[in-house]
């Protein structure tokens, strides 16, 4: 039996609420993306120089300081933050979007084209992806293209993408080789229904737990990505600032004017906290078992 | 079992050179590569179509490929660039051992790898083996104290240090260790900020390890998080099983039905696991090489990417992709191997 989807969201955004860590993670994750929202309301410009404030400390002016060129760090941070998770969030759309398709075609049809497909997968997988990653930044940045513009968010993404779908190809994989086994599928199946409206209209929505998790998590992921990427100075370029590549920035004189390297890595390592906690609450969420686990007999 | 390593083994050779082809394919794509290295600046078009035929750019990809893969010491080539094809080729081909040359250095791309392999093992081997120390006991006993503070306090941690970008950590510690803790009797920095050991001296054990802690302290945050999370959770899987209960009501004490019979079962998953990430001993850590100038693999790997010095970028991604391959496989064995309940076909 399949509870009705508004029954069913509200169940798992109950469980969800219970997850004191999710809750929070939540709260910090809208606030950073808020204020990297409203970063425009900053009275400072994120790139234009102003030579005479730079390099000043944290101070009620500039609350975080000022760079190398005197631009005020909070407001780059922000915009940097812009970037930052909108690499994350197309780079996870990117790799859904291959990853999802491969693992529903393998699963549903098995035989040849399974094994086809997850045999690509398995090369993909024993690629060693981080230096993969730098390859394809370090070739991507030499060639011109109409769409995907030199060291620009899309291709960064495209990259990171490219290079992270196989979990969700195997997750979807898996859970289409048990549900295609259930009669409801069957049923429908005798009812005459396609293929494709099997796969989209009657599995994919009941396998949807586990790639919700899945992309939560690989969103900090991508977004950790991107900011080493950008730290070796293969990703986003300056002026546009990432918090990779402020990092980067940062590191020419990073002894002496340590705030230039330490705000942007805790924007970094708060994204990713809150992101891999909503991760947990959402997993916690969909999973049954989970909430039997802490009533259990051994203590 | 042995029928079932040999097909595994025939898989590997094939994924191999499916991996190669499009990794070539990929790197002689991109523009640039030696001719932007030899040719300076603004390079006359004379000079540049000899210098692709020097390296051999002028032939069509597959013939590129193959020379890659077997050599060109069986046919003829333009060593000079002329366009008269002179004298027989050097190159014994991948298959032989031959990764090329280095566009930038140009010593054999192997030489170069050998010279940095050590550097790299002996970082992330002592990385490794310090976070296990660690993790280990870190998760049984969060496990067996599950919801305790100590459980919450090393939850909490795991979670923060998956989080944490290690190059930011690591400039962090230089921020810390170097720049604002001095050794109270030198008035030194407390802690060097970078390389394997101090230039021009001699070789010292407490000048290696001075070196040594801050890089690994910062790589190894990471892999005590993750280790730590996946044994907490592979026993509180295993705590619960009637074998224990009967362990406990025969009289063991609790000490021995852990340590002995629920960890050695829970150590499976583990033990493989470490199988799988063996690959890093050779890859090592890019970042945090880079931020302790650590004279690794991750840099030279780094640096073969901006000098755009393909030969190298190609053998380390294909070296690297064969150990991911092949720690695979003794993943696969040891779990069958250490659980007689696994059986392949």
């Amino acid at each position: 039996m399949i509870p009705q989807p508004s029954e069913f969201s509200i169940a798992i955004w109950k469980r969800f609420t219970r997850h004191r860590g999710a809750i929070i993670g939540m709260v910090i994750i809208s606030l950073i993306i808020l204020l990297c929202i409203f970063a425009f309301l900053s009275p400072f410009n994120p790139e234009k120089s102003s030579l005479a404030e730079k390099l000043l400390p944290p101070s009620p002016a500039h609350l975080l300081g000022t760079d190398a060129l005197g631009r005020d760090l909070l407001t780059r941070i922000l915009y940097g933050g812009r970037i930052s998770l909108t690499v994350g969030g197309i780079a996870v759309a990117i790799s859904l979007l291959i990853g999802v398709p491969i693992g529903a075609l393998a699963g549903y049809y098995g035989g040849k084209i399974d094994s086809i497909l997850m045999r690509i997968t398995d090369a993909f997988l024993s690629l060693p992806s981080f230096l993969v990653l730098i390859l394809l930044a370090a070739i991507l940045r030499e060639v011109e293209l109409p769409i995907f513009q030199r060291n620009s968010v899309l291709t960064i993404s495209l990259v990171i993408g490219a290079l992270s779908w196989m979990t969700f190809a195997r997750l979807v994989r898996a859970a289409f080789l048990t549900l295609r086994e259930m009669d409801y599928v069957s049923a429908s199946r005798a009812l005459g229904a396609s293929d494709r409206r099997i796969m989209l209209g009657h599995i994919l929505p009941n396998g949807i737990g586990v790639v919700i998790v899945e992309a939560t998590l690989q969103l900090g992921y991508a977004i950790i990505q991107e900011a080493g990427l950008s730290f070796l100075n293969f990703g986003i370029q300056q002026p546009t600032p990432s918090w990779g590549n402020l990092i980067y920035a940062a590191q020419s004189h990073f002894t002496k004017y340590p705030w230039l390297a330490i705000f942007p890595g805790i924007a970094i390592f708060l994204t990713i906290v809150s992101v891999n906690y909503i991760g947990d609450g959402l997993r916690d969420a969909f999973d049954p078992y989970k909430v039997m686990e802490k009533v259990g007999e051994w203590t | 079992m042995t029928a079932y390593i040999f097909r595994r083994l025939l898989q590997t050779v094939g994924l191999l050179f499916f991996l190669s082809v499009i990794l070539f394919g990929l790197v002689n794509a991109a523009p640039g590569g030696p001719i932007t290295a030899y040719a300076g600046r603004r390079p006359r078009p004379e000079k540049i179509a000899q210098l692709k035929r020097q390296f051999g750019l002028d032939q069509p990809l597959p013939t590129q490929y193959l020379y890659w893969l077997i050599g060109n010491d069986w046919t003829t080539i333009d060593s000079n660039g002329d366009g008269i094809k002179d004298s027989a080729g050097l190159r014994k081909g991948v298959l032989r051992g031959d990764f090329g040359f280095s566009y930038r250095t140009r010593k054999p791309v192997l030489e170069e790898i050998q010279s940095r392999l050590p550097n790299t093992v002996y970082l992330m081997s002592v990385t490794m083996l310090v976070a296990l120390l660690i993790a280990i006991p870190l998760g049984v006993y969060s496990a067996v104290k599950q919801y305790s503070s100590f459980d919450f306090f090393a939850t909490t941690f795991s979670f923060a240090g998956q989080a944490i970008p290690e190059f930011w950590l690591g400039l962090i510690f230089i921020i810390v260790f170097y720049a604002w803790l001095k050794n109270p009797w030198t008035g030194e920095p407390l802690l060097p900020s970078g390389g394997i050991s101090s230039l021009g001296s001699e070789f010292s054990l407490s000048d290696r390890l001075a070196h040594l802690i801050l890089p690994v302290v910062t790589g190894m945050l990471g892999w005590i998080a993750w280790y730590s999370r996946f044994i907490r959770s592979s026993l509180l899987e295993i705590l619960p099983l009637n074998y224990l209960r009967s362990a406990r009501a025969r009289g063991l004490t609790e000490r021995t039905v852990v340590l002995k019979h629920a960890l050695s079962n829970a150590l499976i998953p583990i033990v493989t696991l470490i199988a799988l990430d063996l690959p890093y001993i050779f890859t090592g850590a890019v970042l945090t090489e880079t931020v302790f100038a650590w004279p690794g693999m991750g840099r030279l790997y780094y640096q073969a990417a901006i000098d755009r010095d393909y030969p190298l970028l190609l053998a380390v991604l294909i070296i690297g992709a064969a150990f991911i391959i092949l720690c695979n496989l003794i993943a696969d064995i040891l779990y069958a191997y250490l659980d007689p309940r696994v059986r392949y076909e």
